[in-house]
């Protein structure tokens, strides 16, 4: 009998999601902070998964996974088409110098 | 051919003028012959409509078909109980002559724009409104519940609203636009007072349901004198729409708009609307409810008919003409007499579309001048449009062989035979008044405009005959515009096939005490009842019957009245009409100024304006400023204890506030780094404290 | 022991290694190629967990469409010429010490709720049954999903030449 469960997944997801948030706070790099929430939410489309696996329902959560990957995709797009707007505006990329939220 | 294509029919009929608006409309700003997609789409509603009738009287002549579906179910609802709200349509004979009316005037007049409308700016549009206008015609038309018709009801509103001010830089076309949708509101609000009446009463708007509940016994809050109000108040709408008194004072100003417009909307269809509206909840009307509508209807027969002698503007005095015939119509329901009402509905609404197209042709010819003070002479250019003409005023005045003899004559013996019972014999006596009246003004229309010498020898000159698509539907009009269409008998329509088969009269379901007594059935009639005709008693039967030929030699013995007076006036100019309107000076001043109603209506909304600002006024100086110097020895007191107050406690206590806010200040203005990384990473942070705060709660 | 449990801790321990590196390293690039390595461990993930279908677009979809776009975006918005391409940190030290800390309370809360106790259920093939449900009931989200890419394509388009 296999000793895998729940919990086994939802420890991953864990880690996943706080490694997304650590990238999406320390990296300078527009495109970095990209690939943070990339991991944030393949975090929460492992949790989806999971649950539906071990909750008795498996293919109703795949279905909601599977609209999260297409949001990822559009997400990517726009911010992606954002990065190139700012790229051409401030000649870098880097989130910290683009402080204009604060005046 | 059986009921489910029938159905279909009309539902295509009801929904493709939408369609055609929709696509008149996105397409007309690029695609200069985008009107053509809106004609074609009218000819095939047209053709829907034409075949639909037929199957309908062919084949289902004494079957009403309903098809619905249910739009909300709000289910078991608290005090109301079950409540669903359906909508759908109802397919008798009435609602289908009507459908065939309306497609047929709204095809002509579409023909007939594309020449009259030729070369202006926004011609794609107006074809587009036309589109709309049919939609909710059709929708008016074919519903089955009070609910879609308000609906649809608004929706005429607006696209009348919209044509009327079709060219709307000129001021007056706006102003006309909005004064025809502001009295319209007014109307509309009974209107909807009564719709919510019903709703409360009796849980559903269906036409079917009421009636069944009120046969039953339902009345609102127990009273017959309820049922009275509703259908008064359900009659306010169609005093609004078809511009009854008092509120009639839209429709002349609604001429600013297009001719065929006013033909469309504002003579056949739309205006028609609320006399149809009646016919509709017809069999809920008490007796004081119709005696009401009889008496407005008599008012706006009468008063209308006395204005349009004295106008110069050939729409004015046509436009106040309708007005008038809806007031016959209006007054027929009123005295109980269903068929012919609605039968003289159909028959204006083709003679009086004819009448406007016709001046819109002289119009067109004349280079857009209206006055017929100014015309004269026409015959001659214009021989189609002349010979046409005269024969709808022949229609309209009530001459035998023509359709308006027929509804006409029927009208005003119905008026009769409901004096000699009930002892109201005013609207017999108003009723052959405006006959007169009207055989008067019509040919005083036509004789200044057709006959005797051009005044204008310029716009003369240049006067044509209208091109073919002008003419055409002018003829159609005319021909529908035969008795034979509607009986063989000339003299008679009740033995024609319209009254005796297509239009039959409804069996009343309120409570036989609020009937009018004649509308009571005491003994079965046995071939009455064989034809379903068994609202009404034996003895109106009996009277109706007797007063058939009274009432026709006096409308003729009017009408012909009236055509010589005018023709002795003005063909033959044996009788002055500048001296005859100089020795009635007041009277003629009075209908020259309509009444006086749009001043009057301006002393009473501006007077009570004033009035109220004056009390204001008193208000403000006695009450308002005795309180405010009161207040102002209270203010001083209390500033001079306050006073000292502040400089203590309050400054103390503001001067801490401000410190301690600088303070937090200056340590959480670190935070605002405008960074998103920074609101992140504190949005983290936040969260974390929420988890062991709720942990160690 | 079994060969499930060691396959599960294989593609763990690919996901968690790989995503570390996504975050720590410098060099955008690395980041790059070692979110590619992430994703395949998800997906692995995804397939033990009886998501077969999940799992293949989880491929497809990110690895090859979404990555591929990003180190497009690395591409483009660097001057290529610096030969390696870095991100700067911020705050790395306050951010480890907050982000551990979170870390550490999700694997508490996952860890003490007595989630309701149900065995894995594997089904046959997932590809007919999400199909018949997204055509069905989920038809709406499918059709407004449509339309959202829609307006991200023609977004993202009309930002991206300003």
């Amino acid at each position: 009998m296999s000793s895998i469960g729940l919990n086994h997944f939802l420890i991953i997801s864990s880690i996943l999601f706080s490694l997304g948030v650590f990238g999406v706070i320390t990296r300078k790099n527009a495109v970095m902070v990209l690939m943070g929430i990339e991991l944030i939410l393949n975090a929460a489309n492992i949790n989806f998964v999971a649950f539906s696996a071990y909750g008795g329902f498996p293919v109703k959560g795949q279905i909601i996974a599977l609209f999260v990957i297409v949001l990822a995709a559009a997400e990517a797009a726009i911010a992606l088409a954002i990065v190139l707007n700012i790229y051409k505006n401030f000649n870098n990329v880097n989130v910290d110098e683009i402080d204009n939220l604060r005046e | 051919m059986n009921e489910s294509t029938l159905i279909s029919l009309s539902l295509f009929a009801l929904f493709a003028p939408l369609a055609g608006f929709i696509i008149t409309l996105l397409t007309g700003k690029r695609l200069k012959t985008a009107y053509l997609i809106e004609n074609f789409i009218i000819s095939l509603v047209l053709l829907a409509s034409i075949i639909a009738l037929f199957v309908k009287l062919a084949y289902y002549v004494d079957k009403d078909i309903v098809s619905e579906i249910t739009w909300i179910d709000l289910g078991i609802v608290p005090i109301m109980g079950k409540l669903s709200i359906e909508l759908g349509i109802l397919l008798d004979n009435v609602s289908l002559i009507m459908m065939f009316v309306v497609s047929l005037i709204s095809a002509l007049v579409h023909y007939y724009s594309i020449e009259y409308m030729r070369g202006d700016k926004r011609y794609n549009r107006y074809f587009a409104y036309l589109g709309i206008f049919t939609f909710s015609m059709m929708g008016i038309v074919l519903t089955h519940n009070i609910l879609m018709m308000y609906i649809f009801w608004e929706l005429v509103g607006l696209s009348s609203y919209l044509l009327i001010g079709f060219w709307y830089e000129k001021k007056s076309a706006s102003d006309a636009g909005k004064k025809a949708f502001i009295v319209n509101r007014i109307g509309d609000l009974g209107m909807f007072a009564g719709i919510l009446m019903i709703f409360v009463t009796y849980h559903t708007f269906t036409f079917d349901k009421i009636f069944a509940a009120i046969g039953e016994g339902i009345l609102p809050f127990n009273s017959e004198f309820w049922l009275t109000a509703t259908g008064i108040l359900l009659f306010c709408g169609a005093i609004g729409k078809s511009a009854q008194f008092p509120l009639h004072v839209w429709l002349p100003d609604a001429m600013e708009g297009p001719t065929p417009v006013s033909a469309l909307i504002h003579a056949a269809t739309m205006v028609a609307a609320g006399v149809y509206m009646v016919t509709r909840i017809f069999v809920m009307l008490t007796g004081d409810a119709m005696l009401f509508i009889a008496t407005i209807g008599a008012l706006s027969a009468f008063i209308p008919a006395t204005i349009a002698l004295t106008q110069t503007d050939i729409k004015k005095v046509l436009a106040y003409s309708t007005v008038s015939q809806l007031g016959y119509m209006v007054m027929a329901l009123g005295v109980g007499a269903y068929a012919f009402g609605f039968f003289h509905l159909v028959t204006h609404a083709f003679f009086k579309a004819g009448l406007f197209l016709g001046s819109g042709s002289v119009i067109h010819s004349m280079h857009h001048e209206q006055d017929i003070m100014k015309m004269g002479g026409l015959k001659k250019k214009m021989p189609i449009t002349y010979w046409t003409f005269l024969f709808y005023s022949l229609a309209i005045s009530g001459i035998p062989l023509t359709s308006g003899f027929l509804s006409k004559d029927g009208i005003l013996a119905s008026a009769m035979s409901f004096g000699s019972l009930t002892g109201y014999h005013i609207f017999a006596v108003v009723g052959f008044l405006v006959a007169l009246l009207t055989a008067f003004y019509m040919f005083r229309l036509l004789i200044l405009t057709f006959h005797g010498e051009p005044k204008d020898h310029h716009k003369f000159d240049h006067a044509h005959e209208s091109p073919a698509l002008m003419t055409v539907p002018l003829i159609v009009l005319a021909i529908l515009s035969i008795f034979a269409f509607y009986t063989l008998n000339p003299l008679d329509a009740q033995q024609g096939w319209v009254l005796n088969k297509w239009i039959t009269t409804p069996t009343s379901v309120v409570p036989e005490s609020a009937r009018y007594p004649f509308m009571v059935n005491h003994e079965t009639h046995g071939s009455a009842e064989a034809h379903g005709q068994i609202i009404h008693s034996v003895e109106y039967t009996e009277s109706l019957h007797h007063s058939h030929y009274p009432a026709m030699f006096l409308s003729l013995f009017v009408a012909l009245l009236g055509i010589f007076i005018a023709y002795m006036m003005y063909e033959k100019k044996k009788m002055d009409a500048d001296k005859i309107a100089g020795s009635m000076k007041p009277l003629y001043n009075f209908s020259l100024n309509k009444w006086y109603f749009d001043e009057l209506y301006g002393v009473i909304a501006i007077g009570a304006s004033l009035r109220l600002t004056e009390i204001l006024k008193w208000f403000d100086n006695t009450i308002i400023d005795g309180i405010v110097n009161g207040s102002g020895w209270i203010t001083k007191v209390t500033s001079a204890i306050s006073g000292w107050f502040d400089n203590w406690v309050i400054d103390g206590a503001v001067n801490a506030v401000a410190y301690i806010s600088g303070f937090f200040g200056i340590a959480l203005k670190k935070t605002q780094t405008g960074k998103v990384q920074t609101y992140v990473a504190l949005a983290v942070f936040g969260v974390m404290v929420f988890y062991f705060a709720m942990r160690l709660l | 022991m079994n060969l499930y449990d060691i396959i599960f801790y294989l593609f763990a321990i690919i996901t968690i290694v790989s995503a570390t590196f996504v975050v720590f390293t410098k060099n955008i690039v690395y980041a790059a190629y070692n979110l590619l390595l992430t994703l395949f461990g998800i997906a692995g993930l995804y397939v033990l967990l009886g998501a077969d279908f999940i799992g293949i677009v989880q491929l497809i979809i990110y690895v090859g469409g979404i990555l591929i776009l990003i180190l497009f975006g690395v591409m483009l918005t660097n001057k290529i010429t610096d030969v390696p391409i870095k991100s700067g940190v911020l705050q790395v030290i306050p951010a480890s010490i907050g982000v551990g800390m979170l870390a550490g309370i999700l694997i508490l809360i996952v860890t003490n709720i007595s989630w309701r106790n149900m065995e894995l259920t594997v089904p046959e093939s997932t590809i007919g049954s999400l199909g018949m449900l997204l055509m069905n009931e989920y038809i709406l989200i499918f059709e407004l999903l449509g339309m959202l890419l829609l307006i991200a394509l023609i977004g993202a388009a009309n930002i991206a030449r300003k």
